[in-house]
């Protein structure tokens, strides 16, 4: 690690040691303690089994849909496939002007200045995944160009990917270096760091990238790109929430935290605000803490919500397509 | 050696092709004509007419999007199976109907006709309610019939297995998939039909039967959003107006249930098939 990086300023002693180099690094890392792996499968099933219903439910829905970050990322994205999303991130169900806007919408690089017109004036936020997402494979000056590129067209919030092979392999510090460098080219946009969980093998791991990226200055940490299966589970988003607030602890700052991708229902987004709720505690419960990376999450629980207000069941008729 | 015990049957509901339990957890005693114990049935409860509803619209694109001589091809092997459970429905509908041994067999004999002759309409009802219509212009203008989407059945009450397939199978041939409220006190030709169908090559989702009260489940599936049609012909007389009043919330296909169901056993014609069928009608230019 060439030096010092600026994020670690204002730790605590032990873990401004932790990013001194390489092997502290590395040490303090596989010094946190394992995840007990049955444990934490069980109490995340025992977490899903509460029952949420009539106005609690009516809550979670709308406290669910603020804090979703809609997302578009495929290759046949279009200007106007972008314009159409920016829209329903606004007003998600044109017949009710009560349903609250989405917390953001997440694209391309190359979409962000679409988006940021569409959404000018608004208050959603306009989130851009950079750093030759999916894979993150390419070079660093490559990665910095990316998330200018992102930035500079107007970009409020960041989603970078971290280097997986280079975490596996255990060089801790290239990951940790390019999380940082990263940061400092965002500039004023919010940093969310992609773990890739489905990639990362081990609850252990998740635990540990989670505390590097923290270390090295994230704003959110993030499961997965939704581009591979496993996607993002309840047993990692509880690893993950763990480590937001095992660092409040330490540190008294507030990470937030991201599932993205395979959240499809809304019985599985209320799971995770109740594990929310109960693992990291009230104060993630916003959008400026916890957000929920999904595209078609977002027509259940306006079916969900009319379900619940019109006592019958809504279909997919009545959505927007997107 | 001692008297062997009978096994009693608690059976499941089928939904998407699977024989789950009910949500709830719920299940009732179905008797015979004299009030003997049959089986348990599971009792549906609304969120098991949710699913049912999911699994047929998923089904439908599939189902539909099908030829019409391979929807034929599939609900006559569907008579096949039904043929080799003869001896079952036999027994099934005798004890629920109290019909003698020589009735229940010439209903389940008219049952399994029924099925065919539905079978043999699948590509046959487009050219008879379809038309190339006439015009006063360079254009072609066509009418052909398109299914209606998911169908809610209410099976009639009294005749089990010949009363089903009577409206079962008009509204399968056409394209539609449908979510089917068995007879309430007589489910159990309906439960030995899906066992046929499960193993048919019908998709699963496109016909999905629930068994259960059906003044419990009708106006849930009279009011879901995502139903196109209602088939009311089952329905509690005192309920109709409510559920037709309920399904046009959502602007369904009503079919309205007369006061005493129909004599089944009368030969059958299209008005079923084309209770579910929407026309549409496409304007072509001719080439020059």
């Amino acid at each position: 690690m060439a030096s010092p990086p600026p994020a670690s300023t204002g730790l605590p002693p032990a873990l401004s040691d932790a990013t001194r180099d390489e092997t502290s690094l590395r040490r303090f890392l596989h010094g946190l303690p394992g995840v007990d792996q049955v444990g934490v499968e069980q109490r995340a099933a025992g977490l899903a089994t509460r029952s949420i219903k009539k106005a609690a439910k009516l809550w979670a829905i709308d406290t669910a849909i603020g804090m979703v970050d809609l997302t578009t990322l495929e290759g046949a994205d279009t200007d106007g496939k972008v314009r159409s999303l920016c829209a329903k991130a606004r007003r998600p169900d044109p017949d009710r002007a009560e349903v609250p806007p989405v917390a953001a919408v997440c694209v391309y690089p190359d979409m962000v200045a679409t988006a940021v017109e569409a959404l000018r004036g608004t208050g959603i936020g306009v989130a851009s995944v950079a750093t030759a997402f999916p894979s993150g494979r390419s070079s660093v000056p490559v990665k910095i160009a990316d998330t200018e590129l992102a930035v500079a067209a107007g970009a409020t919030e960041v989603d970078m990917v971290i280097d997986r092979g280079a975490f596996l392999s255990g060089r801790y510090g290239r990951v940790f270096d390019e999380i940082v460098t990263v940061k400092h080219a965002c500039g004023d946009a919010h940093l969310k760091v992609i773990l890739e969980t489905g990639e990362l093998a081990t609850y252990d791991n998740v635990r540990r990238a989670s505390w590097l990226a923290m270390l090295a200055g994230a704003d959110f940490i993030k499961t997965s790109t939704g581009k591979i299966s496993p996607a993002a589970t309840l047993p990692v988003t509880h690893v993950m929430l763990q480590a937001v607030r095992d660092w409040h602890t330490a540190t008294g700052d507030r990470v937030g935290v991201k599932p993205a991708g395979g959240i499809r229902t809304t019985k599985d987004a209320i799971r995770y605000l109740v594990a929310v709720h109960e693992v990291a505690g009230e104060e993630w419960l916003t959008p400026e803490k916890f957000r929920f990376g999904a595209s078609s999450l977002l027509n259940d629980l306006l079916m969900q919500r009319r379900a619940q207000l019109d006592g019958h069941y809504s279909g997919p008729d009545y959505v927007t397509v997107d | 050696m001692s008297e062997r015990l009978t096994v009693a049957k608690t059976y499941k509901l089928y939904v998407g092709g699977k024989f789950p339990r009910s949500e709830s957890g719920r299940s009732y005693p179905v008797r015979d004509a004299k009030g003997g114990f049959l089986a348990n049935a599971a009792q549906a409860s609304r969120k098991d007419v949710r699913e049912a509803v999911v699994a047929a619209r998923k089904a439908f694109g599939g189902w539909s999007g099908a030829t019409a001589y391979n929807r034929g091809q599939v609900l006559y092997r569907v008579a096949e199976l039904l043929e080799g459970r003869r001896e079952q429905f036999v027994a099934e509908t005798s004890a629920g109907e109290g019909a003698n041994g020589k009735r229940a067999q010439a209903g389940v004999d008219a049952a399994i006709d029924r099925w065919v002759w539905y079978a043999g309409w699948t590509d046959k009802i487009a050219t008879v309610l379809g038309a190339a219509n006439p015009v006063a212009g360079p254009y072609f203008s066509f009418s052909v019939p398109e299914p209606t989407g998911v169908v809610g059945v209410l099976a009639p009450q009294a005749s089990s297995l010949l009363g089903l397939v009577s409206v079962l199978a008009p509204a399968i041939a056409t394209g539609n998939t449908v979510v089917v409220v068995a007879s309430q006190d007589r489910p159990l030709p309906a439960i030995t039909l899906s066992e046929v169908l499960a193993t048919s090559d019908v998709p699963g989702g496109v016909v999905n039967i629930l068994t259960g009260r059906t003044a419990e489940l009708a106006p849930w599936l009279a009011s879901h959003a995502d139903v196109n049609a209602l088939d009311l012909t089952g329905a509690p007389e005192s309920m109709s107006a409510e559920l037709e009043r309920s399904a046009a919330g959502t602007v369904k296909r009503v079919l309205r249930a007369r006061p005493t169901e129909p004599d089944w056993t009368a030969p059958p014609d299209i008005s079923r098939l084309r209770a579910f069928l929407e026309t549409k009608t496409v304007w072509h230019p001719k080439g020059t």
